[in-house]
């Protein structure tokens, strides 16, 4: 019905079990280790100071590290860019701990934990490490959070005509909400997309919003299959899969209520 | 580098629930009267509960009746508050209106939420059994998740759209004005049901009271004796569509917003307000406006004294101190993750009714705060008016609306 939203990928930056930034993740896309992967440890927040960085939340120290992988690929400031982030539920660890003190009427909160409990801590403290003027926004879109965050970010590379960067982290929430919203693994991923005149000879994007999505392109491993099933970020996977292996084609991601995004990947796209 | 103008968009349909009463014209009453809503902070937070601080809040009353049983999943305090705003002046009903015109997968709802479901959370947690398990009619997704806002109303309303909520604490509300304009601009949805809701809940008063930012009277916005801020809960929902739909003529234009981020702090703002002096110039700037056109501000001024103070500093190097200037929170509280979607409702409904709304409680402006803020009422034409937002994290928000020429 309407034109495609194009961008061109300048960088990719992504953390999870088996994909521990973007080259590791490219020799685990194109060529699956069969061993499950381990949770690997949490990577430095890189952008914040040393103080701030010892009491950044795994979230915290997730998104920034794929963001600062991906701005860093583009070869841009991060400072410049505009930066969509995605995520379910914040800090999840924070929200379990501000309800435990509210059900033991502990109502003396860590000054650091009640504002580490909003759900753009993550986003706050990339404009707090970047120095960051520029427009930074939060989004949940639950199990669709990936596919909302891209499809807003291409909306601002359409509308704005200038590169932005997408981030988005899912970490799981500690016993007893692990048991209502179980998450598999902790999954970060960060792409620098760009009006597709600004990326030549990069990896391009065509999407559009459609109701009817089809099955996603197939990852070649269990685990990383599990993940994509149950970790709202790890639903990038398929579209990382085809920016690692240069194997053109689609990729789906639900993007809304009803509403699913189809993502053309290529060089033709 | 400023942004580009971009073409107007209609209010067609807007609504506002807060503790002043429900609907449009329990608002406007409500200022008109000098009738503010908050009460010393007594809060019936879950069977069992009851909640008291020394401080006041803006709280809606009654909010007891469950969401209809299709939706029945999604019950908490947030998805009430957000289904009484949808039944009043209309709303739900001119919605139908334009998914019958446009269809249902045409119409994209964005809304903002800080805390959505999380007092049901809290309510859980404090029934949790011997196992340390949450009881079975904890439903995750449908309440804590703050995806829940916009995924009810999506559902209530019948739309298929694009759907996310914006959770950027208090700038939330507003920034959901933006992402809706830059869908309909790129051709995803031809009109969006956006603005933002949100609920009392104890994290936030116990959060707030551990920052030392409550105030211990009703809040005094831009007065030498403010002490901090005064939390409500609310609502404010618009339905916009392009210039030239039908029934989109006269009323009210969304003309611009501008976003920014402060870069310093999580929850103190730059002290010399640099993050909104940007918000505001790009907005004015996408509006196709200068600073001297625009009629009246409605602050962010929480009454917290770094606030005001970091604010009056970057209206003032925006717009001298010519412009007619005010701050509602004094009606109905610091509305957080709806305080965006609810001051820019003020903001409609002073150029509706040619309102500029004064600044209730304050008494003795400081001096400190030099710009012209508004402690009486004026009945004035108002072709132009722009609502700052500002939160958490730095995440700075402008709106501005103006009468349809």
């Amino acid at each position: 019905m309407n034109a495609p939203l194009r961008a061109a990928v300048l960088g990719t930056g992504v953390w999870g079990p088996g994909l521990t930034g973007w080259d590791a993740a490219c020799r685990m896309l194109r060529d699956p280790d069969p061993a499950v992967p381990p949770e690997p440890e949490l990577p430095q927040a890189p952008m914040l100071p040393a103080t701030e960085r010892r009491r950044a939340t795994p979230s915290t120290r997730l998104a920034l590290a794929v963001a600062a992988e991906a701005v860093g690929a583009a070869g841009l400031e991060a400072a410049t860019l505009p930066a969509v982030f995605a995520t379910s539920a914040g800090n999840p660890e924070i929200v379990n701990a501000m309800c435990v003190s509210m059900a033991e009427r502990d109502y003396a909160v860590s000054p650091t934990r009640f504002h580490n409990s909003v759900h753009n801590a993550a986003s706050g403290y990339f404009g707090i490490g970047a120095s960051s003027r520029r427009p930074v926004t939060s989004l949940a879109g639950g199990d669709a959070g990936a596919g909302v965050g891209l499809l807003e970010a291409l909306v601002q590379v359409a509308t704005d005509r200038e590169p932005v960067l997408l981030v988005c982290v899912d970490v799981g929430y500690p016993f007893p909400l692990s048991e209502v919203r179980p998450m598999v693994g902790q999954w970060a991923v960060a792409l620098v997309l760009a009006p597709p005149e600004r990326g030549p000879g990069r990896t391009r994007l065509a999407a559009s919003l459609t109701a009817e999505p089809r099955p996603n392109p197939l990852l070649g491993h269990p685990a990383l299959e599990a993940a994509c099933a149950a970790n709202p970020s790890a639903r990038m996977l398929p579209l990382l899969m085809r920016l690692a292996t240069g194997r053109d084609g689609p990729v789906w991601l639900p993007a809304g209520v009803a509403g699913h995004l189809h993502v053309d990947v290529g060089s033709s796209a | 580098m400023s942004p580009d103008r971009i073409a107007p968009l209609a209010v067609t349909a807007r609504t506002v629930t807060t503790a002043v009463g429900r609907g449009a014209d329990a608002l406007l009453r409500a200022l008109r009267e000098r009738r503010g809503g908050l009460r010393p902070c007594g809060f019936d937070a879950y069977e069992g509960c009851h909640f008291e601080l020394p401080t006041w809040i803006g709280e809606v009353d009654a909010l007891r009746r469950p969401v209809p049983e299709a939706l029945a999943r999604f019950d908490c305090r947030n998805n009430r508050l957000l289904e009484d705003a949808l039944l009043q002046d209309g709303f739900a009903a001119r919605v139908a209106e334009a998914r019958e015109r446009y269809g249902r997968s045409r119409i994209a709802t964005i809304l903002g939420t800080s805390t959505g479901g999380l007092l049901q959370a809290e309510a859980a947690y404090a029934r949790r059994d011997a196992g340390g398990r949450l009881p079975a009619d904890f439903l995750y997704m449908e309440t804590l998740n703050a995806s829940s806002t916009a995924v009810y109303a999506a559902l209530r309303l019948g739309l298929d759209g694009p759907a996310w909520t914006v959770s950027t604490a208090c700038s939330s509300g507003a920034k959901a004005f933006a992402a809706a304009e830059r869908l309909i601009r790129a051709g995803l949805a031809d009109a969006a049901v956006v603005g933002g809701c949100d609920s009392l809940c104890l994290t936030t008063l116990a959060g707030f009271g551990s920052l030392q930012l409550l105030s211990s009277q009703p809040c005094r916005p831009f007065d030498v004796a403010r002490d901090g801020i005064s939390i409500g809960e609310g609502a404010g929902l618009a339905l916009l569509e392009r210039v030239d739909a039908p029934g989109a003529a006269g009323g009210v234009r969304l003309l611009g917003y501008g976003e920014s981020s402060d870069g310093h702090h999580m929850s103190s703002p730059h002290p010399s307000g640099l993050g909104a002096e940007l918000a505001m110039r790009d907005a004015l700037a996408r509006a196709g406006l200068a600073p001297a056109e625009v009629d009246y501000l409605n602050l962010h001024g929480t009454a917290t004294p770094a606030n005001d103070q970091a604010e009056a500093q970057a209206v003032r190097r925006v717009f001298g101190e010519t412009v007619d200037c005010s701050s509602t929170k004094a009606w109905f509280g610091h509305l957080l993750g709806a305080a965006g979607a609810v001051e820019a409702l003020v903001c409609v409904l002073a150029i509706e009714a040619g309102l500029k709304p004064g600044t209730l409680n304050l008494d003795t402006p400081d001096p400190a705060c030099a710009i012209r803020v508004l402690a009486d009422n004026q009945d004035a034409p108002v072709a132009v008016a722009m609502s700052n937002s500002f939160g958490f994290g730095g995440s700075n928000c402008s709106v501005v609306f103006g009468a349809a020429s």
